[in-house]
């Protein structure tokens, strides 16, 4: 029996004082030092635990990040002069789509390497944008397709990265097609490019030993391989470098490194075809913006002989409204004709033009675009022979599954392991100030602890989610919108039958 | 139906084990009657402090019509404000305002910092606060709470009832009826009706605390309903009211016996669980202390796994054998199948309908939960709001829906919720977070977390068992199904309907505010 994939984690205590949400505050000047104060019954003696940090000054410990908001204490203190109110603080944490929930979950993740439990039912909005507006379907009593699950120490989360041959070719009986190469890794994570604001001290370090440790991949640019140093040599088969510019044919990462990625270009076929020929083994992925014209360009280079897309959404899992504008004069749809044969012929590949449209369409979220890129290359038959990567928006485990099951085969991330590193996204740095909580003293094997416990925690519950849905094998969840339901389908179903339009869809 | 208080224990002390079990103990009063709160300091919308030069004239208790300032006979001094009782600045137009009224102007009246940090989107401060009042007082809450809608902007928050102009001339409230039958096939089982659209949801003993279990069982006797077991075992304190007792059989079999199958008038069959569908169960192992391992026959302090789905059933084949055999071994129980709301609801409710069940009970993803993956209530299986309309719509189709009944559950937070589940389809509903909030439950989420709930309410640590009484939570029960059922009568009434059964699938008495249709 093969090896199980599992991500060990180790507590990874955070450097500083964490931001809870609830706090409680006192009027002391009204106590009345009674007996019996409610501090000291607290059940979860934080209140003496406070005294006693604050006594030996080691460690962190704060009740406005350890308290779970009981009440006790502010209920039944004798004089009333406790009450609880959310930590501004906590407030101003993220922005609105990393939440402030989603970075204190994230910080736990982290620390602990645990899956986020707890009591109660769902106290968040009915559904919202993007990835909140599905849900992940689940096997009940009377589906007998269901494959066999016999526990979720089975489910496998691997996924392949490279183009696969629309067929085999084989004479006298003898496989004469040369599978391309395929990179497997056990987790359909990828770490991301990470922004140059973010690159201080041992941080791109950290990632790299992160990826190396759970054996996945980070992307990185060539000269942040470089400032890494010697200590490189154990990670080296999990960076991914990010070739730029595209002349630099001869890089310092690529003869080794089994991915290598360049950015999206008229020219990007002829780039891939002259790093196949230096390194046949080699993966070479295409980094595309997401936008409107994604679809089509995914399925143009596709067609060129593309083996990995990287569709890059913002932050926020958004595409970009408009396309910069690189298609030169005279490119013309009719250059997105697919070249035949079952290996095309690589070379310059022109962007399609644009749809023309008076009314510019709205910005759609990676839910939107991954599902329509893929049904794109689905209807044309060339799906599997494309491997396509999302990155942007991805903030969650549940992200995880969610996009996947969109159309992507896996995701990169980048904010989420900023976060793991107590990032509280304040963007000080992005305007050039300080780092409050001064990223760049991470120590490099610190910093991979925290990212590791944050992806054995995803992996756990991509894990969760894949049992329920009767599903072993993350590779079949790819577009497999049967597994999900999504809101716009189930309004219409219900409530459309009944109350007419929407007028909010 | 009532017990005198001679035959009850005395708030606060519980007999032993043993006198729970004789008849007497077994008899609920269904009055109401007044349950304050547990707490010394109740949390409301507002707070009102009173400042040291107070002259302690009782004015304010004078004016007060909301009990906020009691001014005891005898007593110089009047009692610190009942501030949760206030009903806010409105009360300065109607004449009644204490600050205004206090001759020293020691009195101030604000916003209380505290209501704002209660509760989530499903169960926002108002809700709470309101179930609060009408656990204290078996009356409807006070109108300044927004106690039917809460603010998940979606699902029956965005429903409204549409009222005709007025209701027929001859329809009166006292004859309204809220009975629920939940055998619908004719066979030679049982006619089981019950007296209001709902009943207790099923909480394992080792979730939560014996005396909240017990509270639950004894309004369910008051009411003629039901609670459940949960799947933690079957408790010998649950005799006394074993015929409003639902016996669950859940993967984990914890407690699973011939006696306990036979004992039950309905037989529970949990497939999977709405906040959790497809996980199966957990109880941490803090929580399993020697009483609940000795119940589920386990080790003490082990983590106890339900597996998913039962291994046993693949198929509805596999599902009627396991009906089968509950039917055979208590052939006067009705039978009924716990499912939660994966994509093919509908199918799942038609396959429990031809393997033999008497009840499909639609468990919704946004249902209540003593531990689960948040990754889990958040995004497995549809809300209920969309499950109940396709199960309806599906059975109507098979030519089966009047032969089963189908119970909502999962986001069934108020009185509105089970008129608007039973409008769109159900035909009733099962509670718990609800009755869990009526005993103080504010929805922190830390039911799991070692010794449990710090309120006493989902725990199974010694100290904290204390923290309530099994008098006390009936009460805080009966007081809440009281308002409750007054509640769903007030709303029959004005859809001009004289029995709850009347309403089901009255969609078109329902409009959707984010639907043109909607005015």
């Amino acid at each position: 029996m093969p090896a199980k994939y599992v991500i060990h984690s180790t507590p990874a205590a955070p450097r500083l004082r964490p931001v809870g949400k609830l706090g409680i505050v006192d009027w002391r000047e009204d106590c009345s030092s009674c007996h019996n104060c409610v501090k000291r019954a607290c059940v979860y003696g934080l209140y003496r635990d406070e005294a006693d940090a604050l006594r030996s000054e080691i460690g962190y410990l704060d009740y406005i990040y350890q308290c779970k908001g009981c009440l006790n204490c502010v209920q039944n203190c004798t004089k009333n002069i406790l009450t609880r109110v959310v930590n501004p603080e906590y407030r101003r944490l993220g922005d609105a789509y990393y939440t402030p929930d989603i970075i204190l979950s994230t910080w736990f993740q982290a620390e602990s390497g645990r899956i986020p439990v707890s009591g109660s039912g769902y106290g968040g909005p009915f559904s919202g944008p993007g990835f909140d507006s599905m849900w992940t379907d689940m096997s009940e009593i009377v589906r007998p397709t269901r494959d066999g699950i016999h526990g979720r120490e089975y489910i496998s989360t691997s996924v392949d990265i490279g183009r696969k041959l629309p067929y085999l070719a084989f004479a006298d009986g003898q496989l004469r097609s040369a599978p391309p190469p395929l990179v497997e890794i056990p987790f359909p994570v990828i770490f991301d490019l990470i922004p140059e604001h973010w690159q201080r001290g041992q941080v791109v370090a950290a990632v790299a030993r992160a990826a190396a440790d759970i054996g996945t991949l980070a992307v990185l640019r060539e000269r942040d391989i470089r400032d890494i140093g010697p200590g490189i040599a154990q990670e080296r088969r999990h960076i991914v470098p990010l070739l730029e510019p595209v002349n630099a044919m001869v890089h310092l990462g690529g003869r080794s490194s089994p991915l290598v990625m360049i950015p999206d270009d008229r020219d990007v076929m002829a780039v891939q075809a002259s790093l196949k020929k230096e390194n046949a083994d080699s993966v070479v992925a295409i980094r595309v913006q997401a936008s409107p014209a994604a679809g089509q360009r995914v399925l143009q280079l596709a067609r060129h002989g593309a083996e990995v897309i990287h569709l890059v959404f913002d932050s926020h899992g958004l595409e970009a409204p408009h396309r910069p504008p690189l298609a030169g004069k005279g490119d013309s749809p009719h250059l997105c004709e697919a070249p035949s044969g079952p290996f095309r012929q690589m070379g310059t590949v022109p962007f399609c033009a644009p749809p023309v449209t008076h009314h510019p369409p709205p910005v759609r979220h990676a839910r939107d675009v991954l599902r329509d890129v893929h049904g794109t290359l689905v209807k044309q038959g060339i799906r599997d022979e494309v491997t396509l990567i999302a990155s942007g928006g991805i903030a969650l485990a549940e992200h995880v599954a969610k996009a996947i099951i969109c159309g992507a085969d896996l995701v990169a991330i980048d904010v989420p392991l900023m976060l793991a590193l107590e990032c509280r996204l304040c963007g000080e740095c992005q305007r050039g100030e300080l780092c409050p909580i001064a990223l760049e003293e991470i120590g490099a094997e610190y910093g991979a602890r925290r990212i590791v416990n944050l992806m054995a925690a995803w992996h756990q519950q991509l894990i969760e989610v894949l049992g329920a849905m009767g599903i072993r094998e993350i590779r079949r969840l790819r577009g497999e919108t049967g597994r999900a339901m999504f809101f716009e389908d189930l309004e219409r179903e219900t409530f459309g039958r009944l109350f007419g339009r929407r007028k909010t869809s | 139906m009532s017990t005198t208080q001679s035959t009850s224990p005395p708030a606060g002390t519980e007999p032993p084990a043993d006198d729970l079990c004789q008849p007497e103990y077994a008899e609920v009063a269904r009055e109401v009657r007044p349950a304050p709160p547990r707490y010394r300091n109740e949390i409301g919308k507002f707070s009102i402090r009173r400042a040291s030069n107070c002259a302690a004239c009782g004015r304010c208790a004078e004016v007060c019509a909301h009990g906020v300032h009691v001014h005891p006979k005898g007593y110089r001094s009047i009692i610190r404000p009942f501030d949760y009782r206030c009903t806010g600045f409105g009360c300065a137009e109607t004449g009644r305002y204490c600050v205004a009224a206090c001759p020293q102007q020691a009195l101030s009246l604000a916003e209380n910092p505290a209501f704002e940090t209660l509760g989530d989107y499903r169960w926002t401060p108002d809700l709470l606060v309101s179930t609060w009042a009408m656990a204290e007082t078996g009356r409807l809450p006070p109108k300044h709470l927004e106690s039917e809608v809460g603010a998940s902007g979606g699902g029956f928050d965005c429903l409204r009832f549409r009222f005709p102009p007025s209701p027929p001339a001859d329809l009166r409230r006292e004859d309204i009826s809220t009975r629920l039958v939940l055998n619908r096939r004719n066979d030679s089982r049982p006619k089981i009706t019950i007296e209001v659209p709902w009943y207790g949801g099923g909480m394992s003993f080792g979730s939560t605390n014996i005396r909240v279990l017990l509270g639950k069982a004894r309004v369910a006797k008051a009411f003629h309903g039901f609670t459940c077991t949960g799947e933690g075992g079957y408790p010998d304190r649950f005799i006394p009211y074993k015929d409003h007792v639902i016996t669950q059989v859940a993967t984990g079999l914890f407690g699973v016996r011939e006696e306990t199958i036979q004992r039950a008038r309905i037989v529970e069959f949990k497939y999977a669980q709405g906040a959790k569908p497809g996980l199966g169960g957990h109880l941490l192992g803090d929580k399993n202390t020697p009483s609940v391992a000795a119940m589920r026959e386990t080790v003490v302090g082990v983590s106890l796994f339900s597996p998913f789905p039962f291994h046993s059933v693949y198929s509805v084949e596999d599902h009627k054998k396991h009906l089968d055999w509950i039917a055979h071994v208590n052939p006067q129980a009705l039978l009924s199948a716990k499912v939660s709301t994966p994509v093919d609801v509908d199918m799942v409710a038609v396959g429990v309908y031809y393997a033999g069940g008497h009840i499909v009970h639609l468990d919704g993803s946004y249902g209540g939960t003593g531990a689960a993956p948040n990754i889990a209530k958040k995004n497995i299986a549809m809300p209920i709001e969309y499950a109940i309309g396709r199960v309806h719509q599906f059975l109507v189709a098979e030519g089966i829906r009047d032969q089963i009944t189908v119970i909502a559950s999962g986001g069934i937070r108020t009185p509105s919720d089970v008129v608007k589940a039973i409008a769109l389809g159900a035909d009733g509903c099962v509670i718990g977070t609800a009755e869990l909030v009526a005993l103080g439950c504010i929805r922190c989420g830390a039911c799991e977390s070692g010794r449990g709930c710090a309120r006493g309410i989902a725990t199974t640590d010694d100290q904290l068992l204390e923290m309530v009484s099994v008098e006390w939570c009936t009460q805080r029960l009966v007081n809440m199904y009281t308002a409750w059922q007054q509640r769903v009568v007030d709303l029959l009434y004005r859809l001009g309907l004289d029995s709850i059964a009347s309403l089901r699938a009255r969609t078109d008495l329902l409009r959707h505010l984010d639907y043109e249709d909607a005015n």
